[in-house]
């Protein structure tokens, strides 16, 4: 029986960030998968693939629609086979990209399924059929989440999908519906649509990507529209029935009302994630998950003295880099030091054409909380460098306290948007004032001029429209 | 005619005030004959006439604040000097003794980062952006800290005269204007208590060695060395054995960093007609008890003819105060600052102590060492005095360095 100083179960974005962070303190540790590749759901069957798809099937459609225009003279033919395979050479070359992050930092890697067995005891069933049992100081539980099922609609890999599924479909169904208008969905069925598919989004709530600003939202669902998602907001799922080449859906109105029966050739399920714990042994050392399957922690401390837990199972948003900082943070106050995670500064992004990405608090949030505040919004369509690459869609919204200028919240539906709320990041995090932004030159022309302009607006000088 | 001009007032030294003028407009004067004394925070000066002649004007009157270069007022030259005393010229003072503890060199603030908002803010507010308090990572000044900052000044009453209407005066009561001098020493008598935090210890020394020592050879020790020997320059040495052991008591805080001291300049506190004047022995500890009494010796009588100079106060490491020359069996010093420790000698007297399970009388002094808690802990301190103690008590001991 080994001793670890930390023993990690789970090898994904939480996990193996926890594990580098034990290496780098000179802790010895252990992280226990039960994939053959590290990397979690974020690699193998989440973030990585569908970002290898979304870019792929983004210049499959600049090619058919773009480029002409551009006067580049071109007749794409989709390879999905070969689409599907260069995806699957990205995501195995970032796995093994882990492992050596596992070796270069002195982190023993066990396969296997790992459970807790009592306080200070992890038991792995490996891939071998053996049973190893592992003492450690403290465990670290980071075993992610699983998508949600819903009720009446079975997911079975073949017509009805969930994420994983919908990354390796072996063909471009004709028609597919998209239960769930989250970022998954919108990532996922955008994709389809790309390569060929009509796609419809149902979603029970009567707006698009909860937890995205309203006005933000808005604009984003109009610009898909135009683009030809088709959504049918406010409308529930009653039952699914799975036939030989078509889905048939019952669809009623979410507040109530006569049922409806839609049809396509496959089903995407993407209403949002739930916490992974099952068979985790949890009750041999007390922790009793929350209603909704999450386990509680001070800090990343559960109930149970040397047990910790970072990521999806725990609260907060379910992203692969908010999993990173808890992983981090959470290694850190294990070896003394002061590991810290300020949640309203972990950034959400939609990878979709446009993209959206937000840090903060949005409009709504604001008045919820009766915050005094000053917005300045800039669009795109007034951005020299958005502009000449013809991607004019959306705009930035910057939002200050009225007070003190801090910056409170910063939204952005336009090319790149992911990359340029990395700025704004910073800046909240040294607790910078909008005119801040405005003061400080930016490059000419890029469309980080976009942010600036924004945040000039805060203040009511917003020079470029 | 000749500007009387305030002169130079030294070392980071940048107004004074004028405290008295000798002469009225009109009254003859010789040239060099003083005219008018200044006080700055550190010393006193007198500036005397330029010329031979009559006072024309006076432009600083008695209370005015001038700056070096700055005219006081003016003689006629060579004006009908009727009734012009012949009085021997006085030759320039040097400054007169400064009461102030050694002042602490200008600090230099730590680089305030101000964020470009708050950069702008300070720049039209004129606010010193070395004196907002920042919130932000690692100290720095948001937009947010500034406008505050900005708020705060608006928001202050006008300076000085609302804060101190002066209460009235009732019978047999007068009211004397504080010199600036004594400003000083409440002001940073004051400032002392309120950064530090001082504590003191106690002990005691049986005093029969030394004096053992001084009856001995009192007389060789004149005859060879030229100086008197005295109780001081056993203390010196005692306290630079103890400070050796104990640093910490030997340096003081600067911001969030420890300033250790390798030197040893000493502050010997020497009462005069104006105050207390503490001047500072320098690297006291390369030199020989002979060397330390002649130091203080000297000290001493400037200081007594008001000649201490500025640098003989500054950048003392430690300080030594000793009330026993005025009767004071015990009393707790308060710190020089920025220093961190300060011994308190006092009154030599006679009393029953136990020897050896025997009463016997000895001569016994308090000792008390007044100390910055923040740097200096209680077992340092004891240890100081412990050491101090030893080495009184058994001379020896500083001959062999133990």
């Amino acid at each position: 029986m080994s001793q670890y100083d930390v023993v990690i179960i789970g090898g994904g974005p939480g996990g193996y960030n926890a594990a580098i962070r034990a290496g780098q303190l000179g802790l010895k540790a252990a992280i226990i998968e039960m994939r053959e590749t590290l990397g979690g759901t974020c690699l193998n069957v989440g973030c990585m693939p569908s970002k290898a798809l979304l870019h792929a099937s983004e210049l499959y459609e600049a090619a058919n629609r773009e480029f002409e225009h551009l006067g580049i003279e071109v007749s794409p033919r989709l390879n999905l086979t070969q689409m599907m395979a260069q995806k699957d050479e990205s995501v195995s070359a970032l796995t093994k990209g882990v492992d050596f992050l596992m070796k270069k930092n002195k982190v023993e890697r066990i396969l296997g399924k790992g459970r807790l067995a009592g306080p200070g005891r992890v038991e792995v069933d490996g891939a071998d059929g053996k049973t190893v049992t592992l003492e450690a100081r403290n465990i670290v539980i980071a075993t992610g989440s699983e998508p949600s099922g819903l009720p009446g609609v079975a997911v079975d890999g073949e017509r009805i999908v969930d994420s994983t599924g919908a990354l390796s479909l072996a063909e471009v169904p004709k028609t597919m519906i998209v239960i769930g208008a989250g970022i998954i969905g919108l990532e996922l069925g955008s994709v389809w649509r790309r390569l060929g598919a009509e796609v419809t989004v149902i979603e029970y709530l009567d707006r698009i990507c909860p937890g995205m600003d309203a006005e933000v939202a808005k604009t984003f669902q109009r610009i898909l529209t135009k683009q030809g998602v088709n959504f049918r907001l406010g409308s529930k799922v009653t039952g699914a029935k799975a036939g030989k080449s078509r889905v048939e859906l019952t669809v009623e109105p979410a507040a109530g009302g006569g049922a409806e029966t839609l049809s396509a050739d496959r089903v995407l399920l993407a209403i949002g994630r739930r916490p992974y714990t099952a068979g985790l042994g949890l009750e041999t050392v007390g922790i009793v998950p929350d209603a909704r399957g999450f386990i509680e922690t001070d800090h990343f401390r559960t109930s149970a003295a040397g047990v910790w837990a970072v990521g999806d199972v725990i609260h907060g948003p379910m992203l692969a880099h908010k999993a990173e900082e808890d992983g981090v943070a959470c290694i850190e106050l294990i070896a003394g030091k002061a590991g810290h995670v300020d949640y309203n500064l972990v950034p959400s992004v939609v990878y979709t054409t446009p993209e959206v990405a937000w840090v903060g608090r949005n409009e709504e949030q604001l008045k919820a909380e009766g915050r005094a505040y000053k917005a300045g919004k800039f669009p795109f369509a007034a951005n020299s460098r958005a502009k000449i690459n013809h991607e004019t869609d959306g705009f930035v919204k910057v939002l200050a306290d009225a007070a003190t200028d801090e910056i409170l919240g910063v939204h952005i539906l336009g090319p790149q948007a992911g990359e340029l709320i990395g700025e704004y990041c910073v800046a909240m995090a040294f607790r910078a004032a909008s005119e801040d932004i405005a003061r400080i030159c930016h490059p000419h022309p890029t469309r980080s001029e976009a942010g600036r302009q924004a945040a000039m607006g805060v203040e009511g000088w917003t020079m470029q429209a | 005619m000749a500007d009387i001009m305030t002169p130079a007032l030294g070392e980071s030294v940048s107004e004074a005030t004028v405290a008295r003028w000798t002469k009225k407009p009109g009254d003859a004067v010789r040239k060099d004959e003083i005219l008018v004394e200044l006080e700055t925070d550190k010393v006193s000066l007198e500036v005397a006439a330029p010329a031979d002649g009559v006072l024309e004007s006076i432009s600083a009157e008695e209370g005015a604040t001038v700056e070096p270069g700055a005219v006081l007022g003016r003689v006629k030259e060579g004006a009908a000097a009727a009734a012009a005393p012949a009085a021997k010229p006085a030759p320039a003072k040097a400054p007169a003794a400064a009461p102030a503890p050694a002042p602490a060199p200008a600090k230099a603030p730590a680089a305030a980062v101000l964020a470009p908002s708050a950069q702008r803010i300070a720049a039209e507010g004129g606010l010193d952006p070395a004196a907002i308090p920042g919130s932000g990572k690692g100290g720095r000044v948001t937009k947010a800290d500034a406008l505050a900052a900005l708020e705060a000044r608006a928001a202050a009453p006008p300076p000085a005269p609302a804060a101190s209407a002066p209460r009235e005066l009732h019978a047999r009561e007068e009211r004397i204007r504080m010199t600036r001098l004594r400003q000083t020493i409440a002001r940073r008598l004051k400032e002392a208590q309120q950064t530090a935090a001082m504590l003191t210890t106690f002990n005691e020394v049986d005093m029969s060695a030394v004096m053992a020592l001084r009856n001995t050879y009192k007389d060789a020790f004149e005859k060879t060395h030229g100086v008197k020997m005295g109780f001081m320059g056993f203390f010196v040495r005692a306290c630079i054995h103890a400070l050796k052991s104990v640093p910490e008591v030997n340096a003081e805080i600067d911001g969030q960093d420890l300033i250790y001291k390798n030197h040893y300049d000493i502050g010997v506190a020497v009462g005069t007609e104006r105050g207390l004047v503490v001047p500072v022995v320098r690297d006291a500890d390369a030199l020989s008890l002979a060397g330390i009494e002649k130091a203080i010796g000297e000290l001493g009588k400037k200081a007594r003819d008001g000649a201490l100079a500025l640098d003989d106060l500054q950048g003392g490491t430690f300080t030594i105060s000793n009330g026993g020359v005025y009767g004071s069996l015990m009393s707790t010093p308060i710190l020089n600052a920025p220093q961190s420790g300060i011994l308190g000698m006092h009154k030599i007297q006679e009393r029953p102590v136990a020897v050896n399970g025997q009463v016997v009388i000895r001569p016994m002094m308090y000792l008390a060492l007044s100390y910055d808690h923040r740097i200096v802990d209680g077992q340092g301190a004891v240890t100081f005095l412990v050491r101090v103690k030893e080495a009184i008590e058994d001379p020896q001991r500083l001959l062999l360095d133990i």
